[in-house]
């Protein structure tokens, strides 16, 4: 940077004490100096001196001798973007996206522009980190997002922006639909630039295959002389527009003292293109345009792939914080008045009633309150089918309305709702850098410099023996080299990885997810809510008086209608799914909480619930043969018993596929409850779990506690999965700890892993997916290690060409990044 | 033999072209969405549309 304190001759200059860019006066207070036309100029403003900086760069310095005004106003001489970093400073403009924190802290979620590699990531961070204020900084590489907290009284964010800029790159503030527009402007120049390349690559080698077919001499020296120069003309485009990430990401290390993936890169692109060029206009030599296109083509190829693989992570992740409509329909005269005011969905609060249109999206939490249909929650579950719901059901914001207009309380809005919630998770999972790519980061940097090491060591060796070879083998060297299945690839496995996973309903809350899940030997279940819907079902109705079953079931139904206890939701399920069972009219209900209800049906008074409730009403002592049990409801009226309702716990349907598919993977199923042994026993062995060992019954919190500590102390990797409330401390003792949530206590799940779809299933297709990402990071660092220990040596002895190692390195790099693709969605059959 | 003269310049020109049309197709979106054109020529639209939109389609990014 060329800002400096100004000296007094220089201010003499600048006598007017007017800005040299832009022709404002000075302030004292703040002063900005630029290199220009061979003196200090003074500048009023970081952004005129930035404007002159890239002025300057640019070789345009000219323009400050021909120009005939001063800039009107230093506004408009600035890039747009530069402008806006300006404006960030405004009040108005930060309040959409920047949260106040307790004491002054600042919170805003940035998202960056041209990254191409973790190293400029990692150079973002380390900035960021040393400018004082700033207090938290997270970059996240897949999502391109970088996290910021900072004091507002001793940074502002146009500096925090400036230093990213510095840097070259750029930040926004984040925002969907901006950052749609920004991936589509860089798959554009990534596609432009790959078929370019391959155009270059394909019409190059045409006019180099004659070459390496004849025998030396055959071809006339003029018509070999025309192909070079029809070569280099088309190279020209390859190394200036093709090759210009390369040697930006080059610029960029080393301007910050590092050494990167691409400084040999650049470095072999570079001296192999000058010296190509070299030898064409002075004639004699080797030209190496064939290798060099090739080398920008195949290389460019491997980081497309890397970069679709990215987004396409991204997208799915994305998936889960879909935006909620900005507008929602409010009837605020519900239930008497049907008429409907547009109001923006932030201003709903708990208690207002909505109107969701069919093929609306809900805009928060909420219970319909009439209207039946069928909702999308394809954002929880990655199900796409519809889900049946009927008034007293809830619904969770941002999910779509498949069916009929419905009318929703809501319940919960803002940061409260599910969607709120499981955005949070889904960002401290992306904002924690998993130490596999920790790792990966770590080697790849200490690799590129070694590489640069033995390059030059390799021209050393070979100057003495005279001619090209010290070149050629130098560039040899440089090429064949490929750390992509460290900086590349591993990243790309990762997030491919967790992309399939959220598109199964298991969202990572936690950056060790992947890692943990792959080396899991043992799985824990807990039985209620896990195994077992949380739902009850009707298991039996037993008669004790002279009404039939379907007469009590209309009748308990009806009494209980509005209830949201779970036995008033089974009682309904029944009914609904019983032929015969017709709606009754029931009147005065009163519900008494933890006693049950009483209501009149045809004008006699009826009650259900616990056995003393309803024997108060009954008179009569209870018959022997209907014994009480765990879950029962009974109903009666004044002078008769009239029927015990046994109610039970419904397995999951897919609970048996997927527990086969976890012992398939070779994971040992353990079973803990805090049921009687009978209930527990017959749910093992409906489950296929044979040994005894593994079921626990009436397990009290600590037993489970021990349970998974001693399955640890044998050196066993435990999963639990629980519903993530009342296991909540076994949870915390496992290695790897799974919530499944039914959406509404999200909040409260502080687990590893969330089931979001409540699909047993996608335990054993996450499996699958974890180990095989760890097998194919594995594959791929030994792969790189085996490739560079043989094509490095060689390389260095002479034995390889540049066209060859260009193949190499090529090859190498596609075939790791082509690897870690393969963990996308669809690539993987459980 | 002295044709290749031609043919060469010849030749690079008509690459520098295909780079223009090249330009011009990416720049024109022609690629930016690979999975719903496919789907566009297999849809039915020769049966009558409810007046309501379908509920979102989002593209794949």
């Amino acid at each position: 940077m060329n800002t400096h304190v100004m000296t007094a001759t220089e201010l003499e200059e600048n006598a007017a004490g007017r800005c040299f860019h832009c022709d404002l006066p000075l302030r004292a207070a703040s002063r900005f100096d630029v290199f220009v036309d061979g003196a200090q100029r003074a500048m009023c403003c970081a952004g005129c001196a930035a404007v002159a900086q890239t002025i300057v760069a640019a070789g345009l310095a000219d323009y400050y001798r021909h120009r005939s005004a001063p800039g009107n106003r230093p506004e408009d001489r600035m890039p747009q973007w530069m402008r806006d970093l300006e404006s960030f400073d405004i009040e108005a403009v930060r309040e959409r996206f920047v949260q106040r924190g307790e004491a002054g802290t600042c919170r805003a979620e940035l998202l960056l522009e041209g990254v191409n590699c973790p190293a400029c990531v990692w150079l973002v961070e380390q900035r960021l980190k040393r400018l004082p204020g700033v207090s938290e900084v997270s970059v996240n590489y897949t999502a391109q997002r970088v996290r910021i907290a900072w004091a507002d009284a001793q940074v502002r964010l146009s500096s925090i922006l400036r230093t990213v800029a510095d840097v070259g790159l750029r930040a926004h503030p984040f925002d969907a639909a901006h950052r749609t527009a920004l991936r589509l402007k860089d798959r554009r120049r990534r596609l432009f630039e790959l078929a370019l390349a391959a155009l270059g690559m394909t019409q190059v080698m045409m006019y180099a295959v004659p070459v390496y077919l004849s025998e030396a001499g055959d071809i006339a020296p003029e018509f070999e002389k025309l192909m070079r120069w029809a070569s280099l003309f088309l190279t020209l485009p390859v190394v200036l527009v093709c090759a210009r990430t390369f040697f930006s990401g080059a610029w960029r290390d080393l301007s910050h003292w590092r050494v990167g993936m691409d400084v040999p890169i650049a470095l072999a692109t570079a001296s192999a293109f000058g010296a190509s060029t070299w030898a064409t206009v002075a004639g004699g030599g080797e030209v190496y345009f064939d290798s060099l296109t090739m080398f920008v083509f195949l290389l460019l190829g491997a980081r497309y792939i890397e970069a679709e693989s990215r987004a396409r992570a991204v997208a799915a992740i994305e998936r889960l914080s879909h935006p909620l409509p900005a507008t929602a329909a409010c009837v605020p005269g519900y239930p008497d008045s049907r008429e409907t005011r547009m109001v923006a969905s932030a201003a709903l609060v708990p208690g207002d009633t909505v109107l969701v249109g069919s093929g609306g999206a809900i805009p928060a939490d909420g219970t319909i309150l009439e209207g039946a249909g069928e909702v999308n929650e394809a954002l929880l579950s990655g199900e796409a089918r519809a889900v049946a719901k009927g008034a007293g059901d809830a619904v969770v914001g941002g999910t779509l309305n498949a069916g009929s207009p419905l009318y929703v309380r809501i319940h919960r809005v803002g940061a409260d709702t599910v969607l709120a919630h499981i955005a949070r998770l889904a960002d401290r999972a992306l904002g924690e850098k998993p130490r596999f790519a920790q790792v990966a980061d770590r080697i790849a940097g200490g690799f590129s410099l070694a590489v640069l090491i033995l390059a030059a060591i390799t021209a050393l060796a070979w100057l003495p023996a005279g001619g090209d070879g010290w070149f050629s083998n130098a560039i040899a060297v440089l090429m064949v080299t490929c750390p992509c299945a460290l900086a590349l690839a591993t990243p790309a496995a990762l997030a491919a990885a967790t992309s399939n996973l959220s598109s199964i309903g298991l969202l990572a809350t936690r950056s060790h997810v992947m890692e943990t899940f792959a080396r899991v030997t043992d799985v824990v279940f807990d039985k209620t809510g896990t195994l077992t819907q949380s739902e009850m079902r009707v298991a039996r109705i037993a008669p004790l008086g002279s009404l039939g079953t379907d007469a009590i079931l209309s009748m308990a139904a009806e009494l209980e209608l509005g209830s949201g206890h779970p036995v008033a939701r089974a009682l309904a399920a029944e009914a609904r799914d019983t032929p015969g069972v017709y709606a009754i009219g029931a009147a005065r209900l009163t519900h008494r909480a933890g006693e049950g209800i009483e209501g009149e049906i045809d004008g006699q008074r009826l009650r259900i619930g616990t056995r003393a409730f309803v024997g108060a009403l009954v008179g009569t002592p209870l018959p022997a043969r209907a014994a009480p049990q765990r879950s029962q409801v009974l109903l009666g009226r004044s002078g008769e018993w009239l029927a015990r309702i046994d109610l039970d716990e419904a397995l999951r349907p897919d609970a048996r596929e997927a527990l086969d598919g976890l012992r398939a993977a070779g994971a040992r199923i353990h079973v803990l409850s805090g049921d009687a042994p009978a209930a527990v026993y017959s749910i093992a062995r409906e489950l296929g779990i044979s040994e005894a060992a593994s079921v626990q019954s009436r397990s009290t919190p600590r037993f489970k506690l021990e349970y998974v500590e001693s399955l640890q102390r044998k050196g066993y990797v435990v999963a639990m999965v629980g519903d993530g409330i009342n296991d909540a401390p076994v949870l915390a003792k496992a290695a790897l700890s799974i919530a499944m949530s039914g959406g509404t206590d999200l909040a409260r799940a502080n687990s590893d892993m969330v089931l979001l779809s409540g699909r047993l299933k996608a335990l054993a297709e996450g499996l699958v997916v974890a180990r095989k990402t760890r097998r194919v990071i594995a594959q791929n660092i030994a792969w790189a290690i085996g490739y560079n220990a043989i094509a490095v040596p060689m390389a260095m002895m002479g034995w390889i060409s540049p066209w060859a190692a260009a193949l190499g390195m090529s090859a190498s790099s596609l075939i790791v990044v082509g690897n870690a693709a393969r963990l996308q969605r669809g690539g993987i059959r459980a | 033999m002295e044709a290749l003269f031609l043919l060469i310049p010849l030749s690079v020109a008509a690459v520098l072209a295909l780079v223009v049309v090249l330009w011009w197709a990416v720049a024109a979106g022609q690629f930016d969405d690979f999975e719903g054109p496919v789907n566009q020529v297999l849809m039915d639209d020769d049966t009558p549309q409810p007046p309501q939109q379908s509920p979102q389609c989002t593209k794949d990014v």
